[in-house]
């Protein structure tokens, strides 16, 4: 699904490299989790991964089903099925959200050479992935994520990804914010998307939100690197005893 | 109007002059009428207003009034599809209104030619100020127009929708509203039309106490047209107005508006969006006076330019002495699309009370990068999720009509803009 190889990428404005030599694969249908200290580059890889323009990569590949997608924009990797779920959503005040996901999702229906959806179709999908997050329509007839809670923009990130089906998934400290109860609902819904040939990796700050994803693969990630791979018993490793000792073992 | 001495007159002050000659002998009026429009054919000669007139600064309308067309009887124009369906519609058809007195819903029209005939509206063909060349210009030609009076209490269902549609030539037109007290009423404007027109168009609107008036300014006249507007309002106790005004045509737009606070708890809401394109060049120009206690205003203006188009918002707010308790808040905020485009803005807060809340702020950006990253993450291809932006930054000022039946007409002319422009 996904192969990072020495992977290099520095803020386009100043220069500063935050990714330095990062490699990880992700095979179809894994659920990888990536974690770090603050400032490791965790959530600089995942917009890298999405395309954004700030930040540029100066050596290296991102493979993605065997094919590179450096030269492609957001728009045409999403299309390809990569979805990233903000650690921040934006707010975009005038934007209708009922407009912006039937948009989205038609765009990408179109650059996969479909039909667009009919009204009733895309309104029964939405109704029934906004249940599942028990999330009130009422919340969608709003402007984009306008004067939603931070637990409703997470809900709303993962309501986009059950909608628009991706094959790789990359959630960016999805976990942070929400409550114990929003977060069950939110790894639900992460959970009921497990399948064969979709993936996602979890970049997240802390081991609970992997006691309701459970990870198949866990990373660490320091000053830009993998330093350190295993299963999910690395995660509970990390949580006992911190960082520390992985730095150290890693310098 | 400028009184300096002008050492030879534009073409377009000529072809002014020279229609007026031309035209004096059938233009409606009694003789105190002819008066006022001889006063203002005065004022013309002594040459319309260039940059050093305060109110002009960033217009200079001697230069930029290239063209005068003369006068032509014979164009037809035809009455278009109101905004809003089932409104009650009066339409102007080449500077001719078209439908006879009537009365409907507590409403009582006449045609504004028969007032000028009786003399009954010389007065309000004043100058209002030595800069007011809308004014003049419209005094010296206006023929005809309509007289609505909304009585007391009457509260129409529907949308008066007033079409004024040029069709060429030149077309000067006044629209006098009175509403009664604790009336309500919606009054849609069209400015509109086919031809290379001189357009003027003079609205008086008296608000009574406790009225409530919604009005709509809608103006897409052809590229090549020149748009003159004046709206002139005076707000009674405790009274409600609320105006939109929509400007996507002209190729040299003026539209002024001028609002009296006069009744204390009045509140005047403005929301106006300029949608600039080609090589045109609008002004919006509001004046503003607090002049009692307690009174409330918000101003909001949003203008999207592309191509070479230039606009302008100038807003002043007056706040007199006696005033205390004004709450007054402007914005103007503009979204430059192209390298080429300008806006220039000039708010202005001239305060005699102590005792106020005024503020006002003017923003000139680009479309937020943050923002389109995150729709194109969705898979939105660059050119939609701009034009997804751009729609929300004017549709958000839309939407606060809060009704679905002004809002998505309006909404249906912001995308015919951008399907030609975006």
């Amino acid at each position: 699904m996904l192969e990072i190889r020495n992977l290099h990428a520095r803020i386009a404005d100043d220069g500063t490299e935050i990714i330095r030599g990062l490699n990880l694969t992700v095979r179809d249908g894994e659920v990888a989790a990536i974690m770090g200290p603050n400032g490791s580059g965790k959530s600089t890889l995942s917009y890298v991964l999405a395309g954004r323009e700030d930040y540029e990569v100066t050596e290296g590949d991102i493979l993605y089903n065997g094919h590179s997608i450096l030269e492609m924009d957001p728009a045409e990797r999403a299309a390809a099925g990569i979805f990233l779920a903000f650690q921040y959503p934006m707010e975009i005040p005038g934007v209708a959200t009922m407009e912006f996901l039937k948009t989205a999702l038609n765009a990408q229906r179109k650059a996969r050479g479909e039909e667009p959806l009919k009204i009733p179709d895309f309104l029964k999908r939405v109704k029934q992935a906004a249940g599942s997050l028990s999330m009130d329509m009422a919340m969608l007839k709003r402007p984009l994520n306008v004067g939603f809670s931070g637990g409703e923009k997470k809900r709303a990130e993962i309501l986009q990804m059950k909608l628009l089906e991706p094959k790789l998934c990359v959630l960016d400290e999805t976990d942070s914010g929400l409550d114990i109860d929003a977060l069950k609902i939110v790894a639900d819904g992460v959970n009921s998307l497990r399948a064969p040939d979709r993936s996602v990796v979890v970049i997240t700050h802390y081991q609970r939100l992997l006691d309701f994803i459970v990870p198949d693969t866990v990373h660490v990630l320091y000053k830009g690197q993998v330093i350190k791979s295993g299963d999910k018993s690395l995660a509970l490793e990390l949580e006992k005893h911190g960082y520390a000792g992985f730095i150290a073992e890693a310098a | 109007m400028n009184v300096s001495v002008q050492p030879q007159r534009t073409p377009a002050e000529n072809a002014l002059v020279e229609a007026f000659a031309e035209r004096v002998a059938s233009l409606p009026g009694d003789p105190s009428v002819m008066l006022r429009r001889d006063a203002a054919i005065e004022a013309i000669k002594a040459g319309l207003p260039t940059r050093r007139i305060e109110s002009w600064h960033y217009t200079d309308f001697r230069r930029l009034l290239a063209k005068v067309p003369p006068h032509d009887p014979t164009a037809v124009a035809a009455v278009i599809a109101p905004l809003v369906a089932g409104s009650t519609v009066l339409s102007i058809l080449n500077g001719v209104s078209a439908r006879a007195p009537a009365a409907f819903s507590g409403v009582t029209v006449r045609r504004l030619e028969e007032m000028l005939l009786d003399g009954s509206f010389a007065a309000a063909l004043e100058a209002q100020g030595d800069d007011d060349a809308v004014g003049a210009i419209n005094a010296a030609f206006a023929a005809d127009g309509y007289f609505l009076d909304v009585a007391a209490g009457a509260a129409p269902e529907a949308p008066i929708e007033v079409q004024n549609v040029q069709a060429g030539g030149q077309t000067h037109v006044r629209l006098p509203v009175r509403v009664g007290d604790g009336a309500k009423v919606t009054l849609v404007e069209r400015q509109t039309g086919s031809g290379a027109a001189l357009v003027s168009s003079i609205s008086h609107l008296d608000i009574g106490e406790g009225a409530e008036v919604r009005w709509l300014i809608v103006q897409d006249q052809p590229e090549d047209a020149t748009h003159l507007g004046q709206f002139n309002a005076r707000l009674g106790k405790d009274s409600k107005l609320t105006l939109f005004f929509l400007n996507t045509g002209g190729k040299l737009v003026r539209q002024e508006i001028r609002v009296v606070a006069a009744g204390e708890g009045s509140s005047f809401t403005l929301r106006g969006v300029n949608l600039l394109a080609g090589d045109s060049h609008t002004d919006v120009t509001m004046v503003l006076d607090h002049a009692v206690p307690a009174t409330v205003s918000t101003e909001v203006v949003r203008n999207v330019v592309t191509g070479r188009a230039r606009g302008v918002f100038q807003g002043r707010i007056n706040v007199f002495q006696v005033a205390q308790k004004t709450d007054a808040k402007m914005a103007c905020n503009t979204l430059l699309l192209s390298d080429d485009g300008e806006f220039s803005a000039k708010p202005e807060l001239e305060i005699f009370a102590d005792d106020v809340a005024c503020g006002h702020g003017a923003t000139v950006t680009e479309i937020d990068r943050n923002h389109l990253f995150y729709l194109m993450a969705r898979g939105i291809d660059e050119k939609t999720a701009r034009g997804l932006l751009v729609k929300a930054f004017v549709a958000e000022v839309i939407e606060e009509l809060d009704d679905e039946a002004l809002v998505e007409p309006l909404e249906a002319m912001l995308d015919a803009w951008f399907a030609e422009h975006g």
